[in-house]
């Protein structure tokens, strides 16, 4: 399903990505960069800027400062990214493959173009609409283009009959793999709690994203229904060579599956690197539990006495 | 036994409620209904007022209230007592679809067959003025309540100055019969263009408005239009409006008495019905015309996407919809059939004004696709048959004065009547008369989407 199952390297870079609301600094140059293929998960306490970082990367809001370069290929030369960015454009076929600078980009076209596929953490399901309109209308795109934006579709036409067959198809894949398919024909308002997170999941991905951001896909799930999210995400990464960024609370979860962890506290990074790594650093540690640095390890030791 | 006594107190407990609520509800009546009944000024032979006091009048209504509302309250109470709570159905399946699908069949049929059937029941004469004013003033607003429908139904954003388009297409089409010369025909379909281009105008600006403040917006600009109708004189002819817009023909054969007529061509007897009955069927073709393509629409990428914008802007955005274009459709593809229909009003009228485009039309038409719940094409046919149809009705009924005295003229209380069916149907199917969605797409069953999970939208 993705040619860049055989490419390594980054997919996303966010470089010196700064956010302002007025006067209150919500990210605070903050850099990292997500691998293809791999899970990468944005932790911190709540009000860290987690949200915003994906609100930026997504095309909601537009940064203050700071670049954000996604990739569809093997990752650009330097001087291809310094040429891109100095010219203005939005994105380029570079030799490695199309590269985009989300920064510059609308919402819609992060997602169309990018392919940035996004949930949220408070769920937004087409809840008025069945569970296969909803994935249908994922299929937005593709539809337009083989509709002949409505004229050819008002008339029937073959070629958009055949697409229509096809995003159904697609649809009953993602509801296979999330468990739905009994419930194609139900309201999407009217599924339980955690089978409309896994649709929202499945509603992203079938937008036929490179790269997949979960808000919190783990919120208000009781702890099978988190186990069976896991092995969702895993699969999924498995069988599409998808990249994955992740937000989440749920430290067990982001310690199961993640394969990079980036830390953020006031809007600036604290920690990055593998779950282990980041369990353990002081830094991290005095976050969650809210001290200074230097009294970390006088609460370390009283938490170990 | 005991039981019963125990039951005796709470009865009479639930009485006295019952009438100190009742008493509640007659004060209120006596409220209104002094400054509302209690004082009128008549003119006497001299023309000098005369204050005729209406107190017995005051004391009917409050009276009237008291008794009306102890009965609703002893009537529930019977009813909560015996009735035991029917279990709700859990969807309404496939067998609501096919229910309403045929209903829909049975209506088209009879739409096409009315002129026929009212020529057969009231004979010639009485047959133009029931086709006229009822079956072409009906179709017309049906037509209204549809194209309308795509706008605020299908993508939620509510437009209270649709009357606008309404406005631009009958106007364009007396311009250009009377500046260029253009056929009905061919100003039928430039009518429809102009007024989806200024659809896509008024859209722009009001893109990035949300609930009232869009709707606030839409009304303003309805009344722009008005106005400037009103003071470009020399265009538009200002109060005078414009007049001698002709008539339809069929393949360019006038509906009039000459040689070249019609009726003369065909070699039957010259009637005025003629031109009725095809005014008729070119509304009603107009109107199937734009059910036809918004149910077609809905199952395209762009009608769902615009039920998607209803059920969630942000995450339309998400999966990559250009909600901009999105929108701007919607209120092109809307505006371009209320052009159609101002298009035909003009040509129908052959005189318009502006006075025929107040915000009064907008407001009907909102309340017919309110009505008829949102979304739903049935629903805004029947309730455009129910409110326009009804409007007319009272008209017809002359018996009533035998009932109420020579001086009761039913059209005055038209507005009052429509407040109370309004009301009444609010509270009754808060979500107007078909309030169920059915799905543009299944996979093994259509099932119908109950009414409290569709959104309505937030602009």
């Amino acid at each position: 399903m993705s040619a860049g199952e055989s490419i390594v390297g980054p997919i996303l870079a966010v470089e010196h990505l700064t956010m302002r609301f007025g006067g209150l600094v919500a990210i605070d140059d903050l850099s990292f960069t997500a691998s293809r293929g791999e899970i990468t998960a944005l932790i911190g306490p709540n009000g860290a800027g987690k949200t915003t970082v994906f609100n930026c990367a997504t095309g909601f809001y537009k940064p203050s400062s700071g670049r954000l370069v996604l990739c569809h290929g093997t990752w650009p030369a330097p001087e291809e990214l310094d040429t891109l960015t100095q010219s203005g454009r939005r994105w380029a076929a570079a030799t490695g493959g199309p590269v985009f600078l989300l920064e510059r980009m609308p919402d819609y076209e992060v997602s169309a173009r990018a392919k940035v596929a996004r949930t949220f953490q408070n769920i937004r399901l087409f809840s008025g609409m069945t569970v296969l309109e909803n994935l249908i209308v994922a299929q937005h795109n593709p539809l337009m283009t083989a509709s002949g934006w409505t004229v050819l579709g008002l008339f029937g036409a073959p070629r958009y009959k055949a697409a229509e067959h096809a995003a159904v198809e697609r649809a009953r894949y993602w509801l296979d793999r999330i468990g739905l398919a009994d419930r194609a024909d139900d309201a999407a308002g009217g599924l339980p709690y955690g089978d409309q997170r896994r649709l929202e999941i499945a509603r992203a991905m079938c937008t036929e994203p490179q790269l997949l951001c979960l808000d919190e896909p783990a919120a208000g799930l009781n702890p099978r229904e988190t186990s069976g999210l896991t092995e969702l995400l895993l699969a999924i990464r498995q069988t599409h060579g998808l990249s994955i960024l992740l937000i989440e609370h749920d430290m067990s979860l982001v310690m199961e599956i993640s394969d990079h962890v980036v830390v953020l506290d006031y809007g600036q990074k604290i920690a990055d690197g593998a779950p282990e790594a980041v369990r353990n650093d002081p830094k991290v540690i005095a976050a969650y539990l809210g001290v200074e640095d230097e009294e970390v390890e006088k609460v370390e030791a009283e938490i170990a006495r | 036994m005991a039981v019963a006594a125990a039951e005796r107190p709470a009865t009479a407990g639930r009485l006295v409620a019952a009438l100190k609520d009742a008493a509640g509800a007659a004060l209120l009546a006596l409220g209104l209904a002094v400054p509302i009944l209690a004082l009128r000024i008549d003119q006497d032979i001299n023309n000098q007022p005369v204050l005729r006091p209406r107190w017995d009048d005051v004391a009917l209504a409050v009276a009237l209230v008291f008794c009306a509302r102890l009965a609703w309250l002893l009537l529930r109470w019977a009813r909560s007592g015996t009735a035991v709570a029917k279990p709700r159905p859990v969807s309404s399946g496939a067998g609501g679809y096919v229910a309403a699908r045929a209903f829909a069949i049975v209506g088209a049929v009879l739409l096409v067959l009315y002129p026929l059937l009212m020529l057969a029941l009231v004979g010639r004469a009485g047959a133009i003025k029931w086709i006229d004013n009822f079956g072409i003033q009906i179709l017309i607003y049906v037509m209204l309540g549809w194209g309308l429908n795509i706008v605020v139904g299908l993508a939620g954003l509510l437009d209270l100055g649709y009357v606008a388009f309404y406005a631009v297409g009958a106007y364009s089409t007396a311009l250009l019969v009377h500046n260029l010369g253009f056929g009905f025909w061919l100003c039928l379909p430039l009518a429809g263009i102009f007024a989806a281009l200024w659809g896509i105008l008024l859209g722009f600006p009001v893109l990035r408005l949300r609930g009232d403040y869009l709707a606030i917006v839409t009304l303003a600009f309805g009344e722009i239009i008005r106005l400037v109708l009103i003071n470009w004189v020399p265009v538009t002819n200002g109060y005078a409006g414009i007049s001698g817009i002709p008539k339809p023909t069929f393949f360019g054969l006038p509906f009039n008495a000459s040689d070249e007529g019609f009726a003369a061509v065909l070699g039957i007897e010259f009637s005025p019905l003629h031109r009725t009955m095809f005014l008729f069927y070119v509304i009603l073709a107009l109107a199937f015309l734009t059910n036809w393509v918004t149910l077609r629409l809905r199952r395209l990428p762009i009608g769902r996407a615009w039920e998607a914008l209803r059920e969630d802007e942000i995450a339309c955005r998400s999966l990559g919809i250009n909600t901009t274009s999105t929108k701007l459709t919607a209120f092109a593809i809307g505006a371009g059939f209320g052009g159609f229909a101002g298009s035909f009003f003009a040509a129908r009228q052959g005189f318009i004004s502006p006075e025929s485009f107040t915000f009064m039309e907008s407001a009907v038409v909102v309340a017919i696709v309110v009505l008829g719940g949102m979304g739903s094409q049935l629903g805004v046919a029947i309730a455009a048959i129910a409110m326009i149809g009804g409007t007319e009705i009272l008209r017809e009924l002359d018996w009533l004065k035998q009932v109420f005295g020579p001086d009761f003229e039913p059209t005055q209380y038209r507005m009052l009547l429509f407040g109370l069916a309004m009301v009444i149907l609010m509270i009754w199917k808060p979500r107007g008369l078909i309030a169920t969605r059915h799905p543009s797409i299944f996979l093994r069953e259509r099932r119908a989407v109950r009414a409290d999970l569709v959104k309505e939208g937030h602009g």
